[in-house]
């Protein structure tokens, strides 16, 4: 279990910080929305790994006090809502980008080299 | 309980869907709500400064849940001092843009402001490290919309490269509060102050490795080496009243690092001693290199005042690094000064620039009011690379002082002291190519190499109401400078309170000072 949760974490954090790499729009908000899969799998790991529990202290389960965190599933749900609406947000600022500039570079440098204006990059 | 606590973040947010759903085809009817709505907002920021200035952390404790369970806002002098400037900055920054007409550039302007409002004066105000993060994704997501207003190509692409990097940071800033809530089970402030020093120095590992990513977060935001680099893109891209306003945001960062790395991963804390200090120093001493030779090399006005934003940031985050409540106190003094006096830059560059049509550092075309606005831009200058008689140099001066513990002051001192220098050369040269050798009689030779700027067909000459907000933001610098005993002595207590970490527990989870 310990494994799978944690090489999943690993896997989509390199994958998004490659994609993020790129600096491309398409592959970027690829790699931020792995980025943010992996960050709300990893919340969901801190409140400690508990199968088949409810996330309450239950009255009728004598001697079993065991249960899962529910503050991490309030993180991660909060966590989910605004990663969701800011890649909306970054979806709709690159396209923008993309028609206003004909290039779907997320750098600034080799165009601003070019028209002679380096120095704001 | 107090309710004018929550009022700063309450106000903005009811007030920002009002405009953008009522008033959205009536730019009449939007400016006098954003207008009156930060006017409110500015006697609330003082009704509140006057509240904590004796000395009590007041908390607000939302839904009454009680304090680590439930979400707490706490008003203390730094908090309200954080949001008084906050406020002083916004009316500034909003006369400016409605006098010159940037908000009916593009849509959505004043909604956007009051939003990146709600969330400046929640991140300032909030007790709870997970809450700081939903203001810090407030705040930007309101500066995403600012940065791009009014668009264009070079905005967009500058936007563009502004939101990718704080969406990593955010993801960052989650990974942070994960970790910090897995080593600790906690993410209140005061709750995360009495429980860390509770943790062994061995058994710290992980909760070193969240205060470290936590100041990555924060970096982010102050613009501090190496994550500068968004910043000089993104402020000279910006509409030049956003740019304004976002001199407040680089603080955002800075006060996120005294407050979370004083009072939860303080000094004197066995786990994490001398761990932020450590690594923030070198990096502010760089930073403040970075912004000097930025200045010295710009070719256009916006990239030069962005780079002296950063140079600031690294002056303001050496007197952070320190920890001490003396070095606390200059770093306090001093952020106040450079953000007035980053804005004030912004506001003068925008007339400037909108009198020549382009912001290069060019000789022609003559700048109209000449004599108005050389004397507005050295006014602004001086106060930023800090000489007398305004603020920069007693903030200077007090950073300097405070810095004498003798590692540190060697490098603290040369940096801060050349560059300051840097700086002036810089601002030195852009004003006289601008304002001097502007009204030469003999124009220099065309450049072949240059890009060649028409003059704007008709050169508009700025109103008084458009000059005011500058002129307003140049007289807080004169009180700053005027008033620097009593300004200071407060600051002092602020300090003080900020690091009297037993204080700030009581007060938050004290249960004897619940009441009705």
């Amino acid at each position: 279990m310990e494994i799978i949760v944690a090489s999943t974490v690993g896997i989509l954090t390199a994958g998004g910080v490659y994609l993020l790499l790129r600096l491309r729009t398409f592959p970027v908000i690829l790699g931020l929305t792995l980025l943010s899969y992996a960050v709300n799998v990893f919340l969901f790991a801190s409140g400690r790994l508990a199968i088949d529990q409810s996330p309450i202290l239950s009255p009728y389960s004598y001697g079993d006090t065991t249960y899962t965190d529910p503050l991490p599933q309030a993180l991660v749900l909060t966590a989910i809502v605004i990663s969701f609406g800011m890649t909306a947000v970054l979806v709709m600022i690159g396209l923008g980008a993309y028609l206003e500039a004909e290039s779907d570079r997320i750098d600034l440098e080799p165009e601003m080299a070019e028209s002679g204006k380096d120095d704001s990059a | 309980m107090m309710h004018w606590i929550i009022l700063p973040v309450v106000l903005p947010a009811m007030l920002a869907p009002l405009i953008g759903f009522m008033m959205r085809h009536d730019m009449v009817m939007a400016r006098v709500a954003s207008a009156t709505g930060t006017a409110v907002l500015l006697a609330i920021a003082i009704g509140l400064a006057v509240m904590a200035a004796d000395g009590t952390t007041q908390v607000y404790r939302l839904g009454d849940w009680p304090a680590p369970f439930g979400i707490v806002l706490v008003l203390d002098r730094l908090s309200a001092l954080m949001v008084l400037l906050t406020a002083i900055l916004a009316m500034i920054v909003l006369i400016h843009a409605m006098a010159t007409g940037w908000d009916a550039r593009g849509r959505h302007f004043h909604a956007l402001f009051q939003f990146q409002l709600m969330g400046i004066c929640g991140a300032f105000l909030t007790g709870d490290i997970f809450n700081l993060f939903v203001f810090f994704e407030v705040l930007l997501i309101a500066s995403y919309g600012l940065m791009i207003h009014s668009g264009g190509k070079e905005r967009m692409r500058a936007g563009l490269q502004y939101v990718v990097m704080n969406l990593a940071g955010s993801t960052l800033f989650l990974f942070a509060l994960g970790t910090l809530y897995a080593s600790t089970g906690t993410l209140n402030i005061a709750d995360l102050a009495q429980r860390i020093p509770e943790i062994p120095a061995e058994e710290a590992a992980l909760v070193r490795v969240a205060a470290i990513l936590l100041m990555i977060v924060f970096a982010v935001k102050a613009a501090l080496f190496p994550v500068q680099f968004w910043l000089p893109a993104t402020y000279a891209n910006a509409p030049a009243p956003v740019a304004a306003l976002f001199a407040i945001m680089t603080k955002v960062g800075a006060y996120a690092i005294l407050r979370v790395h004083t009072t939860a991963f303080g000094p004197g804390i066995e786990g994490t001693e001398g761990l932020a200090g450590t690594w923030l120093f070198p990096a502010a001493i760089v930073t403040i290199a970075v912004g000097a030779f930025g200045v010295l090399g710009a070719r256009r006005l916006m990239p030069l005042i962005a780079f002296s934003v950063v140079g600031s940031m690294g002056t303001l985050l050496v007197a952070v690094a320190a920890f001490s409540p003396n070095a606390t106190t200059a770093a306090l003094y001093y952020l106040v000064h450079s953000t007035f006096a980053a804005a004030c830059l912004f506001l003068i560059a925008d007339l400037v620039v909108t009198q020549r049509a382009a912001d290069t550092l060019r000789p022609v075309p003559a700048t109209v009011q000449n004599g108005l606005f050389a004397a507005l831009f050295f006014a602004a200058a001086i106060a930023m690379a800090g000489m007398p008689p305004l603020s920069g140099f007693l903030g200077k001066l007090l950073v300097l002082d405070a810095l004498r513990d003798p590692g540190a002051m060697v490098w603290a001192w040369t940096a801060i002291l050349v560059g300051s220098f840097l700086t002036i050369v810089g601002f030195g040269r852009a004003g006289s190519v601008l304002f001097w050798k502007s009204t030469a009689t003999e124009p220099p030779p065309p450049d072949p190499d240059e890009i060649t700027v028409e003059a704007a067909p008709n050169p508009v000459r700025a109103t008084p109401t458009q000059v005011a907000p500058t002129m307003l933001a140049l007289g807080v610098l004169a009180f700053l400078a005027i008033f620097a005993g009593p300004v200071s002595a407060y600051l002092e207590q602020t300090s003080a309170q900020l690091f009297d970490r037993a204080g700030y527990v009581a007060a938050v989870l004290d249960p004897s000072e619940e009441e009705g």
